[in-house]
């Protein structure tokens, strides 16, 4: 499930004789003890806000002011996050935000995997120009977009809808690259065995492509999700009704009620249900998530 | 951006000949190519390369969408340029942009560096420290605004007990590290760097990785020590990431919008208002959607000469680049 094995480090090069192959071994050893210190350290200071988010929520909102403070709570509240989803539309928010995710999700796919395949492996006028027109959109700041953007989705009356959320998302350059990018190294038997029986070319990129095509089409579904997940910008731009609220918009709103007497056990119960979801996703296919990378950035 | 450079098998060969000169069988395939891509198309018409033409005009336009934009030349660039508060925005943007970056890139080499050993935990600790950047960043805001509170706040709270707040301490009151306008900046970027560093980790250890073993065996044999080691092999070897990292974060960060939306409203005194955050408050909350616009033009300049040049000098340093 991991990327990489931890026995992937550059090993010390082995020497002949015991003697320096024993004082090798053990400033390998101090290294390790001196690591460990390190990232223990550093560690800390990285999950602490995290920890002390989940802690928070599991206490009564007097203790969160306790000096010193204390870590665990002294009983745990676990009504914190009956209390969040029954007096606040979270429940709401959460199904807003898993549906807009899903379906920006599996349309980036549909529509990247087919242009991906047209891109790779067809031969049509204007293909080659045609994706460095796309190569060249990728640069554009999502800023620059805003504006005019936010303009036609007035001028298609689709303000605080779903459809707004959903449908510009559909389409990603950067997703039509990825796939097209795997697809380039499928290799060219498979596709023929299949052409040689008659069948037609969507059959091909249904029943032969798109399942040798998994690992990118994981890492482009994991890449996706979290950001429409994450999005604030767009959401806060363009929607009005708190009903519509994606998650994102509706923690900042439910924090930015309590300008004074912030609740902090509520808001914090309340964060860490909205990261919950993309964390486990996160750990199921952090493997996926890697090989983006590593295909965008360092392949390239 | 990675992408002109990008290796791997080429595709099969565009067709040269004109649409008449083609095969029945080609002519199908190429009419099967053009369906295929049809659906991105449509989207990536309408929703991109639409948008960003408008984007260009309505920058030389005064639009409020009440009215349809009318032609105003340059008159918005005149406004921004000779505006005191876009000045301020521009160069708190870079602020933000070099506090945060070269000090997570210097960070975040040195951890993956650290987590690159045969140990146990490994797996651990790369977690971890790349939890913070899967957070949301509205869960990230609330957690870090409870951290910089100037009473209940946790960075107050170590303070007052090592003794550093108080009334004979060397501060009378916690400090206020979000409302006062010297601290907020450097506070966003100090969380910055806790929400950043991961991700440059996870690069930084998938290109360590990449680095064949049998360099290292080859310098050892040649008596070379870890310094040289690490100058010689290692960051060579890593320039490719490096790079990546340094492009992608630098426009990443020209581009912040939530941390400052959610954290400070680009206070106190617009003391952290940048870019994006100024073409939002005038695009949106004063309508003033041609000036925006021309200041996201502005903003899309810097990134592109920020981009360029990044690319220009890549051949004098990034191991194998290729134009």
């Amino acid at each position: 499930m991991m990327a990489f094995p931890e026995s992937l480090a550059p090993p010390a090069a082995e020497s002949k004789t015991g003697v320096s192959r024993l004082s090798r071994s053990q400033s390998d050893r101090i290294g390790n003890v001196l690591a460990h210190v390190l990232l223990a350290t550093g560690s800390v200071v990285f999950a602490g806000p995290f920890l002390w988010m989940v802690m928070s929520s599991l206490k009564t909102q007097f203790e969160i002011y306790y000096f010193p403070p204390k870590l665990l709570p002294q009983t745990v509240q676990w009504q914190n996050y009956m209390v969040v989803f029954r007096d606040q539309p979270f429940a709401r928010y959460i199904g807003n935000s898993m549906f807009v995710s899903l379906c920006v999700t599996s349309g980036v796919i549909l529509t990247s995997s087919l242009a991906g395949y047209s891109f790779a492996r067809l031969r049509f006028p204007g293909r080659d120009r045609l994706f460095l027109l796309y190569l060249g959109t990728m640069m554009i700041p999502g800023a620059v977009l805003l504006i005019p953007s936010y303009a036609l989705m007035i001028e298609l009356g689709w303000r605080d809808t779903y459809y707004a959320l959903i449908v510009p998302g559909l389409v990603s350059a950067w997703g039509t690259f990825l796939m097209r990018q795997f697809m380039l190294n499928i290799p060219k038997e498979l596709e023929d065995a299949a052409f040689i029986d008659g069948a037609s070319r969507l059959r091909i990129y249904w029943t032969v492509i798109l399942p040798v095509s998994k690992p990118v089409i994981a890492t482009l579904a994991i890449f996706t999700f979290m950001g429409a997940w994450n999005e604030l910008l767009w959401p806060v731009i363009i929607l009005r009704t708190p009903e519509m609220y994606t998650l994102p918009i509706g923690l900042a709103r439910f924090q930015s009620r309590f300008p004074n007497q912030t609740p902090w056990h509520l808001v914090m119960a309340a964060s860490t249900i909205s990261v919950l979801p993309i964390l486990i996703l996160f750990v199921a296919g952090q493997k996926y998530y890697v090989q983006g990378i590593v295909t965008t950035g360092l392949k390239g | 951006m990675t992408v002109a450079s990008a290796t791997g098998p080429a595709p099969p060969q565009t067709v040269k000949t004109g649409w008449s000169e083609m095969s029945g069988l080609a002519r199908r395939e190429a009419i099967e190519g053009y369906l295929f891509l049809l659906p991105n198309f449509i989207g990536f018409l309408v929703f991109l390369l639409f948008p960003m033409v408008a984007a260009v005009y309505f920058a030389f336009t005064n639009y409020d969408l009440q009215w349809p934009p009318r032609f105003t030349l340059f008159q918005n660039f005149q406004v921004m340029f000779t505006s005191n508060l876009f000045w301020q925005v521009f160069g708190q943007t870079f602020y933000w942009a070099f506090g945060m970056v070269p000090a997570t890139i210097v960070l975040a080499l040195m951890l993956a560096m650290l987590i690159n050993r045969k140990m146990m935990g490994v797996l651990t600790y790369r977690l971890i420290y790349f939890v913070p950047h899967v957070t949301l960043s509205v869960a990230a805001a609330i957690v870090w605004l409870w951290v910089y509170h100037p009473e209940v706040g946790f960075l107050n709270l170590v303070l007052r007990n090592l003794g550093l707040i108080g009334p004979d301490a060397l501060l009378a009151e916690g400090p206020q590290w979000l409302l006062t306008r010297r601290t907020a900046m450097p506070s966003l970027i100090v969380m910055g760097w806790w929400k950043g560093i991961g991700f440059a980790m996870l690069i930084f250890l998938a290109g360590l990785q990449g680095i064949p073993v049998e360099l290292y065996e080859a310098a050892n044999m040649d008596g070379a020590n870890a310094r040289q080691r690490f100058f010689g092999i290692t960051l060579p070897m890593l320039s490719p990431a490096l790079f990546f990292i340094m492009v992608t974060s630098i426009i990443g960060a020209f581009q912040g919008f939530d941390v400052f939306y959610l954290m400070t409203r680009g206070g106190p005194a617009n003391a952290t208002t940048t870019m994006v955050l100024h073409i939002y408050n005038n695009g949106f909350v004063y309508l003033k959607m041609g000036y925006a616009s021309a200041m996201a033009m502005v903003l899309f300049g810097t990134i592109m000469i920020f981009t360029a040049l990044q690319w220009i000098y890549a051949k004098n340093w990034v191991h194998g680049f290729a134009d």
